[in-house]
Formats: C-alpha cells, sequence, structure tokens
C-alpha cells in the first residue's frame, strides 16, 4: 500500500469502549471534592512523586536533549505509520508473531476472546495495560464467561474494591494504605486476617494470592509500552515481576497495543527508557523491563499474538492541532503535576484517561460531540504544568485552547436562537468598540453595589455566569467606574492631537 | 476492505495535511569515558539504592563468594552454561543443591517454584541507571529460571559494565528476549512509595567480579 494520499479524505471515525463520560466534568468534579479523605490520599501520593521525579530528572545533564529527542523521533514516527506499522508486522510476523488488526473496542475485544478459547481455557492473566482498559476487554471477557485476573497490584486492589480506576500508573492512587487493607480483608480469599496496613505486607498477600495464578495459566494477555520497527520487538515496563510472569510463563501470550506506540529502532529505544522511568515512577530505572522479538524457541510463550488498534487513534491524527497528544507515552506525569488533577482525583474525569492529557486524548478519540467529552478541555486552569513536565513535550494547554474551540464551534448553528455566550461577545463588543457605549454601560454600576448588599459581595450571578460564583464570591463593583474617577480627580488634559499642536 | 487496509488507509488520509517533520536531534549523551574504578562505584551505589546486596571481588574470589551468597539456600538452579569453576565452593561435583536448567532437560514451573535459589552471569549492565541486563545466553537462561525462584544471585563481570544506556544498546542482541533488572521486584503502588518484594524474587544479590 502506498504512502502517498491519492484518495477522497474519509471522514475521521471515532473510538469506543471505556472513553464516553456520562457526566459534565464539573458536576462530577463537584461530588468527588467532597471526598476529603480521597483529596487528602492524591495530595500525599502526588507530592510524593513530583519531589521524586524532580531529584531524577535533575541527575540528567542532558535530560532537556532527551525531551527534544523524544519528541522529534514521535512526531517523526506519527508522520511515517504506515510505513512503520508495515515494518513492524514483516519482522514480527517473520519471528513467528503473529498480528491482528482491530478497527475498533468491538473488534479487538472479540479477537482477544476468540484466542483465549482456541485454548480450551476460560481463565487469563493480564498485566497492566491502559488499551485493555480503553477497549473494555475485561468486561467484555466476563461477559463471554472469561475470568480475567489483573496482576498489577494496583489493578488488583480496584478489581478487589469493585472500584475503577483512578490514575494511568497507580490506578489505585486515590485508596490510602488502611483502605486497602480494609479491601483485601474483605475480598481476597485465605488472607492473613491480622494483615495490617504496612504497604510491605500488603505488596507479601498480593503475591500468595497470585502465586497459583501465574504458575498455572495458560494464556496472558498484555500491552505493550513500545514496539520497534526494524527488529519486530515489543517491550513492557514494570516494576512487581507481575509482568515478566506474565510474559514469561503462560504458553500463549496476547498483546494489545495502539497503533501509535511504535518507535523506528532500538537507537529510540534508548531515549524512551530514559525519559519513561524517571517521568512515571521517579526512579533512575523501572525494576523490570522485558523484550521478546516474536517467538524463542524453548523460552517463553511459544504462542504470541499482537492486536493492533485504531478505535479512535487516526481520528486524533487527523486534527493536525491535536495530533501530537498521540506522543504520549503514558507516563502520568502530567497528572501528577495538575493542580486540578490533584483535587477532583481521576474519576471525575469519566474516562480511562484521566488528567491534563486526558482532557485532550479523550475528546480526540471519541470526537468532541460525544456525550459529555466537550467538557473536558475546562477541566484545567492552563497552568502549564503539565507541559513541563511533559517527557515528549507535547503542548497540552495549547490542544485544550484547540479543543475548547473545537466545541464552541460545534454548538454554533445548533440552535436558532444565540446562546447567552454568543449574546456576552456581542454585548461586549459594542461596549468597548467606543468610550461614549462604555460610558453609558458604567452608568450601572451603583446598580451592581446594591446587589452586592452590606458585605459587599455577589454571591450568585445570574446565567452561564453562575458558574463564576459557583466557589467563589465576586466582590460588588465600586459605585463610580475608573474613568469617572479620573475625570472627577485630574485636571483636564488636552487631546492628543491638541497636544501635538501645541508641541509644533 | 480488510481492518489493516482500512486502518492504513484512514492514516494516510489522517496524514494527508500533515507537514513532514524535522531530522531528530540526538544532542543527548552517548559515550562516556569513566574509569574503571568509579564504574563500579556508580553501579554499587545505584544497585544498593534499589535495596539489593553487592559484592565487589577478584575474579579468583567469585566462587567463594557465590557459596557465601547461596550457603542458605536448600536448592539452587543454574543455566547449563554457567562457567563450572564459579560452583568449585558453592556445589561441588555430585551437590544435590544444584539443579542445572537445559535445553531439552528443562525444569517445571512446579520444580522453579520449590527452588530457594538461582545463579546467572548477566550480558551487559548499566552504571548509571543501576540496571543488569539478561539475555538469555546460556550462562544466563531463559527467562523463567531467574524470576520464579525468591533468591536471584547475578555475577556481573566488570568488562560488561558501561557507564550510559546507549552504551549498552551497542551491546544488546535486540532480537534476543531481554529482561533489564534494577534491583529486587518492587512496588509504588500503595501511596506511591516503594517497597521491595512483590512478585519476581525479593532478594537480589548482586556480585561485581573483576577481571572477567
Amino acid at each position: 500500500m502506498s504512502n502517498v494520499f491519492m484518495g477522497m479524505p474519509t471522514l475521521p471515525v471515532f473510538g469506543d469502549g471505556n472513553l464516553h463520560i456520562e457526566e459534565p466534568f464539573p458536576a462530577a468534579a463537584h461530588r468527588e471534592l467532597g471526598n476529603t479523605q480521597m483529596r487528602a490520599n492524591l495530595r500525599h501520593a502526588t507530592h510524593t512523586i513530583r519531589d521524586k521525579r524532580l531529584k531524577v530528572v535533575a541527575e540528567l545533564p542532558d535530560w532537556e536533549q532527551l525531551r527534544d529527542a523524544g519528541s522529534a523521533t514521535k512526531n517523526h514516527v506519527m508522520a511515517n505509520l504506515p510505513a512503520l506499522l508495515e515494518e513492524f508486522e514483516t519482522n514480527f510476523t517473520a519471528r513467528g508473531g503473529i498480528i491482528h488488526w482491530a478497527r475498533d473496542a468491538q473488534e479487538a475485544n472479540q479477537i482477544v476472546a476468540d484466542l483465549i478459547r482456541e485454548q480450551d481455557t476460560t481463565e487469563v492473566v493480564k498485566v497492566k495495560s491502559m488499551a485493555t482498559q480503553e477497549i473494555g476487554l475485561n468486561e467484555y471477557l466476563e461477559e463471554q464467561g472469561i475470568s480475567a485476573f489483573e496482576t498489577d497490584l494496583a489493578e488488583l486492589i480496584v478489581q478487589l474494591g469493585h472500584d475503577k480506576p483512578s490514575h494511568i500508573l497507580v490506578p489505585a492512587i486515590h485508596k490510602n494504605r488502611t483502605e486497602v487493607r480494609d479491601i483485601f480483608l474483605a475480598e481476597m480469599p485465605n488472607v492473613d486476617p491480622n494483615l495490617t496496613d504496612e504497604p510491605r505486607l500488603l505488596a507479601m498477600a498480593a503475591r500468595e494470592h497470585l502465586r497459583r495464578k501465574f504458575l498455572s495459566a495458560k494464556v496472558a494477555v498484555s500491552g505493550a509500552n513500545f514496539a520497534l520497527a526494524d527488529s519486530g520487538t515489543l517491550a513492557v515496563v514494570e516494576s512487581e515481576g507481575n509482568g515478566r510472569m506474565c510474559l514469561t510463563l503462560p504458553e500463549t501470550l496476547i498483546t494489545v497495543m495502539g497503533i501509535e506506540k511504535l518507535l523506528p529502532t532500538k537507537d529510540d529505544l534508548e531515549v524512551f527508557m530514559q525519559l519513561l522511568p524517571r517521568s512515571s515512577t521517579g526512579e533512575r530505572m523501572n525494576p523490570y523491563t522485558s523484550l521478546w522479538t516474536g517467538v524463542t524457541e524453548g523460552d517463553g510463550p511459544q504462542n504470541v499474538h499482537l492486536v493492533l488498534l485504531d478505535n479512535g487513534r487516526t481520528a486524533a491524527l487527523a486534527d493536525k492541532y491535536g495530533r501530537t497528544a498521540l506522543n504520549c507515552i503514558r507516563c502520568s506525569a502530567c497528572m501528577n503535576v495538575c493542580p486540578v488533577y490533584e483535587r477532583t482525583g481521576g474519576h471525575a474525569y469519566g474516562s480511562t484517561y484521566p488528567g491534563p492529557i486526558g482532557a485532550i486524548l479523550t475528546p480526540l478519540l471519541t470526537g468532541i460531540k460525544s456525550e459529555e467529552n466537550s467538557t473536558l478541555p475546562y477541566a484545567s486552569s492552563l497552568c502549564g504544568a503539565c507541559y513541563d513536565a511533559c517527557p515528549v513535550k507535547i503542548n497540552i494547554p495549547e490542544i485544550l485552547v484547540h479543543l475548547r474551540g473545537e466545541d464552541v464551534d460545534s454548538k454554533r448553528g445548533e440552535k436558532k436562537l444565540p446562546s447567552q455566550m454568543d449574546l456576552m461577545m456581542k454585548g461586549g463588543a459594542w461596549a468597548f468598540s467606543s468610550g461614549k457605549h462604555l460610558g453609558l454601560l458604567e452608568k450601572g454600576l451603583p446598580l451592581g453595589k446594591l446587589a452586592g448588599g452590606r458585605d459587599k459581595k455577589i454571591k450568585r450571578l445570574p446565567g452561564i455566569a453562575a458558574g463564576w460564583t459557583q466557589s467563589r464570591d465576586i466582590p460588588a463593583p465600586p459605585s463610580q467606574s475608573f474613568r469617572d474617577w479620573w475625570k472627577k480627580d485630574h485636571e483636564p488634559v488636552a487631546p492628543i492631537n491638541e497636544q501635538e499642536k501645541l508641541t509644533k | 476492505m480488510s481492518a489493516k487496509e482500512e486502518i492504513l488507509s484512514r492514516i494516510t488520509s489522517a496524514l494527508r495535511d500533515a507537514p513532514t517533520p524535522g531530522p531528530v536531534p540526538r544532542e543527548y549523551r552517548t559515550v562516556s569515558d569513566m574509569p574503571e574504578a568509579e564504574l563500579i562505584e556508580l553501579l554499587v551505589d545505584r544497585l544498593e539504592d534499589y535495596k539489593a546486596h553487592v559484592d565487589v571481588v577478584e575474579a579468583a574470589d567469585l566462587s567463594a563468594t557465590i557459596a557465601e551468597r547461596l550457603k542458605d539456600a536448600s536448592s539452587f538452579v543454574v543455566p547449563h552454561g554457567i562457567d563450572g569453576t564459579w560452583l568449585a565452593d558453592a556445589a561441588p561435583a555430585g551437590d544435590a543443591r544444584r539443579r542445572i536448567d537445559a535445553p531439552g532437560a528443562v525444569l517445571g514451573v512446579a520444580e522453579l517454584d520449590g527452588t530457594d535459589a538461582v545463579l546467572t552471569s548477566s550480558a551487559v549492565s548499566i552504571a548509571e541507571s543501576g540496571t543488569i541486563v539478561l539475555d538469555g545466553s546460556g550462562d544466563q537462561g531463559r527467562r523463567a529460571i531467574s524470576l520464579v525462584p525468591d533468591h536471584h544471585v547475578c555475577v556481573v563481570p566488570v568488562s560488561s559494565i558501561v557507564r550510559l544506556l546507549p552504551e549498552a544498546m551497542q551491546r544488546m542482541d535486540i532480537t534476543r528476549p531481554l529482561t533489564w533488572i534494577s534491583g529486587p521486584s518492587a512496588t509504588s503502588d500503595i501511596e506511591l512509595e516503594r517497597v521491595e518484594g512483590v512478585h519476581g524474587p525479593r532478594q537480589l544479590d548482586v556480585i561485581i567480579a573483576k577481571g572477567l
């Protein structure tokens, strides 16, 4: 297939799965903010990780050069994606791996379920994977009578607690150690009833719980952090060894990976394996990284599959301002530094991808018009901390503003009558177009002072301006405008053109 | 249209107005010249930070150090290609504690689970990040043997230590099954605080061997 575009442009095909938020972000955030325990947990965890990240990043004299290389490499990958995908497929297949292509979540889920059934089993072990979370694989497998056991500690906490992930790296970040212990005591079979909340003992309880599953599983499902086109190699980065267990012991390994995860060569891996661990867990290197290239005789799974997933990625790629969101390597540094995320937590974003990256990636994958996803680009103060922290320099604030524009544009013309926003903008344009107009408007100031009441604060503005006063008061306006005060307090000054005459 | 054709066509359509990106700048460090003693010091510092136990020994003392590290193990597995002289003290010929894993004579998962420790060599190590790379060669064995036993004793020949990851990449055969190990198994999943010891080996002993 040629890489040169010949035909008619096709309309973007958006993704589905756990990406559509049902509740507008402001409403969800309002509810989540009421959970003071969760806010305390998040504050503790995000501040811990921020400090660690800064310390290990400062150790590298070439951190900015690595970011530049990482960013440019990802741009290169996106621009050459068809050729790189074909190259990867050729190499992976030549080494005994089997590639499947999935247009959307449903197709990917079906492929995985069919592959599991081929192995005559109804149980699989899973390595933490954002792609399978995004497509809702566990839920789908359950409908098909297949049990998927999450083996990452945080995913296990979420699964046992019948909860939802709230962070892409540490899905149970909203739970503290005591809450984790309580979940284990209530849900983990054969757990020691004297289990304390010491993290080391909680980790050991998880080890006991999953050991037999690892040793007996016939099929494992994983994601992938990177795929190298020129060798057909896949990489999984992890900490606990659950990844190694899943990638090594079962006979069959099924990996689900977004098409954007490719890197051209192993020279690129050296960049990303410096950027990723330092940005995500704040470590110089994560405890374990596994790389495999198809099938290796006598070592690890002999039945190796890869599902390449679109699910809206091509739609994101078609957005010329938003496409760099696909450069994301899922490190989670942006959410760890985000003042909004730190307070609302991940659940408020309603999608598999929370935080600043989620606020752009989710609507890019689904389209801005999908359900309540148009509210996500507003989940930001545009402070730019995410852009500073991003190891591949995704300009998240710029894309947030772009998507806000998309949202406003998409709603224009939907209603016959102009919206409140349209009227306000029109009114603003009129008021500021001449001094006379503004002066006329300023005559209304004493009225505003009246609305402020005795404490000189306005607690509730009408219409869409109510959003402003939802969580803060506005001081009542003064009784006279600056311009009025100036006029009364200063000698009249000749207009500028008069002054010019005088100086000549 | 097959799924593959359709996805590739969607990508091509999506990229029709995309600018050609510039070349990838590679201004980051790819070479270094750190003296051997400093390389060793850096690697030891990083590994100890991960809570690994580290010995630095002369080649002549390697066998005795291995024996010391394995003294509490009631059984241990070695890959078929391990240097026999390394085991002179730990497992003299015929020692029942030693289990050999070899192609055609592999140990089952249950047997590995019932084995206390594993001894392997390593392919290359990165001092700056405290990372040891295993590549499945005969002296390192297949991936399962360095994973299932709870105690991993790993020999790092000094000649295999480099400072930077890019230097290590030059020495790796990327198509081999690779495992990069940076300390014992750990997790940061509870309150983002690191604790050692989950599913992989909870004890990692590294023996850095000079003259090898």
